[in-house]
């Protein structure tokens, strides 16, 4: 590292690297060079060591039977049903609790950052669906919806399609609802704080401007608000879309993917740990990970498209 | 308009208490009924007839204790090794010109948005080969990696925000470097690397995943895993309030945390996530 660097701050192209500009340079390497090295040798080898091991037929319990067959794990995953249901339910749920999250953090964001007492009893509060164990709400919501021990139907049995005898495990829409509202439940506050922090930023005299030039409060919300917490709503959205498509815990704990609503990730890891097939696993590991950059690139590129359009517009 | 507007606060605030609270009260209701008032089914809100039983016999299980052992453990190391890490970085990154900053950032960035169970093939893997399988450093070493780029976000925002001329003026006051490290760029320093520990150590409690593919046994297994395969002598009939009750145990240090800490830990998530 140390020669690469000396030679490259010769180089004419840099004139202006002087001693101490090398010297930096070298320092905040050492300082970085740890967590760096950390991050490659536990994601990036891995990751090709997976990307090695999906071309062979691997089999743990029989490792001496193993077999080099190009791309044939692909095929099989890609041509399966079962593949594209999981990712159909993974990409699901992540639409349809994204889509609430945003909703419900907004106004609870809203209500933070209006709100003159009890500041720190709020946030206390909003923190602990934040701070608690995803495996531990997982098991709160499963025995709140449970037939013979939840209090879900009891409470909700007036409305429309809920009664005394609804089994929320019973069915795919119902279990994967219970899902959803785990999933909901936990992370609406982590959404909710990013807004938060995002409708800070917004001035008052522009609100205050806007509200003596006579704009309603919805004509204020949209023409206000919202276009000046683009960026904290793209972050919010980028995080959260992120994390729900790798959703694993709410599911294992809560139906174990019966009545069909295993998702990606859950294949996954049935296929890694539960069925020791590691050729098989590793293809689908590659084929996860491709589909977390895609939908990462994906999202980048829409919310880009939007604030450009939106200045054009402007 | 003044007054609809205080009522709407008022609305709001209690929705959002019942929002966070209904679950929390709900697992410990269910934690308080006796086990065979639930094997009976009782979809009633309250205990008709309030335990500690419970608590007890969880305390008394060996398994358990033995996972909960763990999960300190783990998070705690985890935790140190990973802020020490990140703190280096984060200087770096906050303070000094270097070729390969934005490099680094976006690693970090990518690593906060990687498929974990997609490791979990070759590290179980690799960790079999290294003999890691089912220790302590097995988990520490991938929990380290994956709250690194959180830790590095937050510290180096932190970091930024750091008047550094004060320690300059320190030693032309006459401080040692030493000193003016020690009693100025410390005592400035710490809130941010505390936080960070902190959204670390949630992170290390709360991991899942790699808990249950790199375990086997109790010897490393943490709460959050063991729990999962905590059945009862009837899988037909799973210990409800028993494992409420571990519920209720392992969302105590959280409650904790969150109750003495609760500005900082806003102040971390929303730092280096918005400010970058």
């Amino acid at each position: 590292m140390t020669t690469t660097v000396a030679t490259a701050a010769t180089k004419p192209a840099k004139p202006a690297a002087t001693d101490r500009s090398v010297a930096e340079n070298r320092l905040a390497w050492k300082l970085v060079a740890p967590a760096v090295v950390l991050m490659l040798l536990v994601t990036a080898w891995p990751m090709l060591q997976a990307l090695y091991l999906s071309l062979f037929r691997y089999r743990l319990t029989t490792p001496d039977e193993r077999e080099f067959v190009g791309l044939a794990n692909y095929w099989t995953a890609l041509t399966d049903g079962l593949f594209w249901q999981d990712l159909w339910n993974t990409v699901l749920i992540m639409l349809v609790t994204v889509a609430v999250e945003l909703v419900i953090g907004f106004a609870f964001a809203m209500v933070m950052h209006r709100i003159i007492f009890a500041r720190g009893v709020m946030r206390t509060s909003i923190l602990i669906p934040y701070g608690i164990i995803t495996v531990v709400s997982a098991f709160a919501w499963q025995f709140a919806f449970s037939l013979s021990n939840g209090f879900v139907n009891g409470w909700f049995s007036w409305l429309p399609g809920i009664g005394e005898n609804t089994n929320w495990f019973g069915d795919h829409w119902h279990a994967m609802f219970a899902i959803m509202v785990a999933e909901i439940w936990k992370t609406t506050p982590f959404m909710a704080l990013l807004l938060l922090a995002g409708l800070s930023q917004i001035s008052e005299d522009m609100l205050e401007a806007a509200k003596v030039d006579g704009a309603t409060w919805w004509q204020r919300l949209w023409k206000v608000i919202l276009p000046n917490m683009r960026a904290a709503i793209m972050v919010a959205v980028l995080f959260r879309a992120l994390d729900a498509f790798r959703i694993f815990d709410n599911i294992f704990v809560m139906t174990r993917g019966a009545q069909e609503t295993e998702s990606s990730s859950f294949l996954t890891y049935r296929q890694v740990i539960e069925q020791f097939q590691l050729g098989m696993g590793s293809a689908l590991s590659v084929l996860l990970f491709l589909s977390v950059l895609l939908l990462a690139f994906l999202i980048v590129k829409l919310f880009k498209v939007d604030l450009a359009s939106a200045r054009g517009e402007g | 308009m003044q007054q609809k507007t205080g009522v709407l606060h008022w609305i709001g605030f209690a929705a959002i208490l019942v929002w966070c609270l209904l679950p929390v009260a709900w697992i410990f209701s269910l934690s308080l009924k006796p086990e065979a008032e639930v094997s009976a089914g009782s979809a009633q809100f309250l205990p008709k007839d309030a335990t500690f039983a419970n608590y007890r016999s969880i305390l008394e299980d060996g398994d358990f204790t033995r996972a909960l052992l763990n999960s300190f453990g783990i998070a705690m190391i985890a935790t140190v090794l990973a802020v020490i890490f990140a703190t280096l970085a984060a200087y770096a990154i906050a303070r000094l010109e270097f070729r390969g900053k934005r490099v680094v950032l976006s690693m970090a960035l990518a690593i906060a948005m990687f498929p974990v169970v997609s490791l979990v093939g070759p590290l179980f893997d690799m960790w079999r080969t290294f003999g890691l399988f089912n220790t302590w450093p097995g988990l520490i070493i991938p929990y380290m990696t994956f709250t690194l780029p959180l830790a590095i976000w937050t510290l180096s925002a932190f970091f930024r925000e750091i008047p550094w001329e004060m320690e300059q003026a320190a030693q032309v006051d006459g401080a040692t470097s030493w000193q003016a490290f020690r009693k100025v760029i410390v005592p400035l320093a710490a809130p941010g690397v505390f936080t960070a520990a902190i959204l670390t150590f949630f992170f290390a409690w709360n991991e899942f995943v790699l808990a249950i593919s790199l375990t086997s046994t109790t010897s490393a297994r943490t709460v959050p895993a063991q729990m999962a395969y905590f059945v009862g002598p009837d899988p037909f009939n799973p210990p409800f309030s028993l494992l409420a009750t571990a519920s209720v145990i392992v969302t105590i240090p959280v409650l904790i945390i969150v109750l003495l800490f609760q500005r900082k830990i806003v102040a971390g998530l929303t730092s280096g996530a918005v400010k970058g």
